[in-house]
């Protein structure tokens, strides 16, 4: 029982302490699950997290979900599951709520302004950063273009784009292996 | 009926998004083009806010847009909802563990889908330039092409894009710098 609520503590203060999530919250991990509890070794936590990273949903949460079903299997992956979202859930609901209440001040529109322009720029980042690692050959370049032309010309569905590349990537190396 | 909406699409939302981070932001755009309880320019709103506090960006994402929708269970809702599908495929994945990490099927799909992945946040991120950076309705009324262009957030995306690129802080700093801007400058 005690390692139940370990385990979800020890996530909710790896979801309250770390901004941003993916790798800004590896230090925390291995402070946490390595040096702390002895979860997993240093080199299980990086399986984990590289697994995380392409399987589908977010990283941070799918990591927990493999701690905890480690440790305490269907209850340990609930516990420390709901521990990594539970300081979002109380941050988000009270500034969600206070934006709400104050969202008619006019200051407060003028802030929201300036704040969409450096989300442009956040994401623009993102996304040439992003784009640097992902892109990697011909192949890679003309999936970007497609993938950017059917989803702003066409408005595809992110859904059939994710299935289809998926695809691909498999023809792609199933081709190129036989050739 | 909102309940039962906000469950599928963030099932959904969790099951499809893969690479982390903003890769929910495309499918938060088909839910915006959808359903009228979350609205199309909450979106950047949305990021800022899920940028600048801890957390996991799409949990906090999923939360916000919950709780716009319908109030702090539906923050509940589409939070757990985002998660199910994680919960489950990690665990059978965890059962053969060796198999999925050496796999060249998975290898492949990943060759194929991470391109696509950083070409779905590009076509979200232009969603967010049309609002933030153009006045395409302003445009259409007077067609005037000096309208199509907002000047004042286009210089402070410039100046941004150059302190980013050279400084490399945290984003919470240049959200705060930006609120700042477009309250002196009225934005």
């Amino acid at each position: 029982m005690k390692e139940l609520f370990d385990l979800f503590l020890a996530f909710a203060r790896i979801g309250a302490l770390t901004f941003g999530g993916g790798y800004a919250m590896l230090p925390m991990l291995q402070k946490e699950v390595v040096d702390k509890y002895h979860w997993a070794t240093e080199d299980e936590l990086m399986d984990y997290y590289a697994i995380g990273q392409c399987t589908p949903g977010i990283i941070a949460v799918n990591t927990a979900t493999f701690i905890g079903y480690k440790r305490r299997g269907l209850i340990g992956a609930a516990f420390s599951t709901l521990g990594m979202v539970f300081p979002s859930l109380v941050i988000i609901t009270v500034i969600a709520a206070f934006i709400q209440n104050f969202a008619h001040i006019e200051a407060v529109q003028h802030a929201f302004a300036g704040i969409r322009v450096a989300v442009c720029v956040l994401i623009l980042t993102a996304v040439i950063k992003l784009g640097k690692n992902a892109i990697k050959d011909k192949a890679g370049l003309v999936i970007f273009l497609l993938v950017v032309a059917g989803g702003i010309l066409l408005s595809a569905s992110p859904v059939l784009i994710v299935v289809l590349a998926a695809v691909a990537g498999v023809v792609i190396r199933k081709v190129r292996g036989r050739a | 009926m909102v309940y039962l909406y906000l469950f599928l699409e963030f099932f959904k939302t969790g099951l499809f998004s893969v690479g982390g981070g903003l890769a929910t932001l495309p499918f938060l755009y088909q839910i915006a083009e959808r359903y009228d309880w979350l609205p199309i320019e909450l979106i950047p709103d949305m990021i800022a806010v899920a940028e600048s506090t801890p957390g996991p960006i799409g949990i906090n994402m999923a939360t916000y847009a919950g709780f716009n929708a319908a109030g702090v269970l539906g923050g509940v809702l589409a939070t757990l909802s985002l998660v199910l599908p994680s919960y489950i495929i990690i665990i059978l994945i965890s059962r053969f563990l060796e198999k999925f990490r050496d796999s060249k099927l998975v290898d492949a799909a990943f060759y194929g889908l991470r391109p696509a992945v950083a070409g779905l946040i590009t076509v979200a991120g232009w969603e967010i330039f049309r609002i933030a950076l153009f006045n395409a309705d302003l445009f259409g009324a007077g067609g005037n092409i000096l309208d199509l262009f907002n000047f004042k957030a286009i210089i402070l995306f410039a100046l941004l894009f150059y302190l980013v690129k050279k400084f490399n802080k945290h984003p919470i700093f240049y959200i705060a710098g930006a609120a700042v801007v477009g309250i002196v400058f009225r934005f």
